[in-house]
């Protein structure tokens, strides 16, 4: 089969403009770690299952393996390479590697995704708010339980400085 | 994993979508959320040699009340509707939005996308089966509103012709004295219910009124077990009244064996997720706000 017509994607990448033209099956998770070279954002199992390829697209979590890059076009897009500022890490990286929320790191991009979009909903959440919205991010390390204390700990520091979790 | 390629139709209008599909015949699909269709065309065990993206339609997710009607437009993100606050005056709605699958899957993920797929196990179609929820379906021969019950045929198969899209979801927003509830069993979030109860009670006292109940993942569709509707139907709420429910509807059901469990695993689970159902529905229809949560083991 002979190849598609290629279609344009206009997208904003942590906060950066990119126009490309893409085959229409590319992925989004491909688009951005083949086409724009942002290899933070990890493929685990490829089905939909494990979360660690979560981006935040237009604020709410998305598995990029199951999205089609042309879902992502006039969109804005914030993967784990747009938590960090200045050389300094986000609150939420920071509570993560203070509470040893990570063991092989392959899930982490995807996880503080999802709890930097927990945060940004509630300042203060329950232990039962932190297991729902990590429910689509598998950890195989971890046993969760530093996770949970780590997204705790980022909360509570994102309320001390009054950070919205931009 | 990349799926077969294919060209790709940005729909403007339902309009736009209903021409691209009638010109590029069988050979088309519609994606919304595609959050079932990406990972069978990742699988290729689907390989359409066009997609019709719908998500540039203008207008098309809403959650709106409407002449003592509850308005779903066909693109609305089940987060939409979980966060919705119109929707939470339905619990029932509530219930089931807030537990398909993920954070991340729910925000994709459409109402229409997911009663267009009926899966036998999906979580939609057995909450809109007690509402009596209509379907507005539009098509090149124009519109026509099919109840719900009628719209899922079989397994995978609904009363949409290849040319015809949801354009609207509707139902009657249950007055006072009317409860409901909707608890699946799931391995985990991310997969399909193994079994899973929907309920809508209408309360005098301790009497229950009328009576609907709908069970996914027990046969080819989402299965409405009139019997043991009958068996509440009339009489006061009780241990032994919510029994003789429960084992009408485990009678009334047909599940399949598969990794999930044996189909006398999967009848068990549904008996006891319906009378958690019903005793929920009837607090709510009392009036007691109570937060239910799916079950996952």
């Amino acid at each position: 089969m002979p190849e598609a017509k290629r279609i344009p994607i206009r997208t904003k990448v942590n906060g950066k403009e990119h126009v490309l033209e893409v085959e229409p099956r590319t992925l989004l998770v491909e688009l951005l770690r083949e086409h724009l070279d942002l290899t933070g954002t990890h493929i685990g199992c490829d089905t939909s299952f494990c979360g660690a390829c979560t981006v935040l697209l237009n604020g709410a979590p998305v598995k990029s393996c199951t999205l089609f890059a042309f879902q992502a076009d006039q969109a804005e897009i914030m993967t784990v390479e747009g938590l960090e500022r200045e050389g300094k890490l986000h609150p939420v990286q920071q509570a993560f590697a203070e509470h040893h929320g990570l063991q092989c790191g392959y899930c982490t991009p995807g996880m503080l995704l999802s709890a930097l979009h927990l945060l940004r909903q509630k300042r203060n959440p329950s232990e039962v708010d932190v297991r729902k919205a990590i429910a689509g991010n598998c950890c195989r390390c971890t046993g969760y339980q530093n996770i949970f204390k780590a997204i705790h700990a980022a909360a509570e520091s994102m309320r001390e400085t009054a950070s919205h979790g931009d | 994993m990349y799926p077969r390629p294919f060209e790709y139709h940005r729909a403007s209008s339902l309009a736009e979508a209903i021409a691209l599909l009638a010109q590029l015949g069988a050979e088309a699909k519609v994606i919304a959320g595609g959050q079932s269709l990406i990972p069978l065309m990742k699988l290729r065990f689907a390989s359409p040699a066009h997609l019709v993206d719908l998500n540039f339609i203008p207008k098309l997710e809403y959650v709106e009340q409407r002449d003592g009607a509850l308005r779903l437009g066909p693109l609305t993100r089940h987060s939409q509707i979980e966060s919705s606050e119109t929707a939470s005056r339905i619990p029932i709605v509530h219930d089931c939005a807030a537990g398909i699958a993920d954070v991340q899957v729910r925000s994709q993920g459409t109402i229409a996308g997911s009663l267009a797929e009926a899966d036998p196990s999906g979580d939609w179609a057995p909450v809109l089966i007690v509402l009596d929820a209509q379907v507005h379906c539009v098509g090149a021969k124009g519109e026509r509103t099919v109840p719900v019950r009628e719209f899922l045929l079989d397994a995978y198969t609904t009363a949409l012709s290849h040319e015809e899209l949801i354009r609207d979801i509707s139902l009657k927003i249950p007055g006072r004295g009317s409860g409901g509830a909707y608890i699946a069993s799931k391995r985990c979030p991310q997969v399909y219910a193994s079994a899973s109860a929907a309920v809508q009670l209408n309360m005098s006292g301790d009497v229950c009124e009328s009576a609907s109940i709908a069970l996914g993942a027990m046969g080819l569709t989402a299965i409405r077990p009139t019997e043991a509707e009958a068996a509440l139907t009339g009489k006061p709420l009780n241990e032994t009244t919510m029994k003789q429910a429960a084992d009408a509807a485990m009678a009334a059901t047909e599940p399949q064996p598969d990794m999930r469990g044996s189909a006398e695993y999967k009848r068990t689970l549904v008996g006891a997720l319906l009378r958690e159902a019903i005793s929920v529905a009837a607090r709510r229809a009392r009036g007691e706000t109570v937060a239910v949560s799916h079950h996952y083991a």
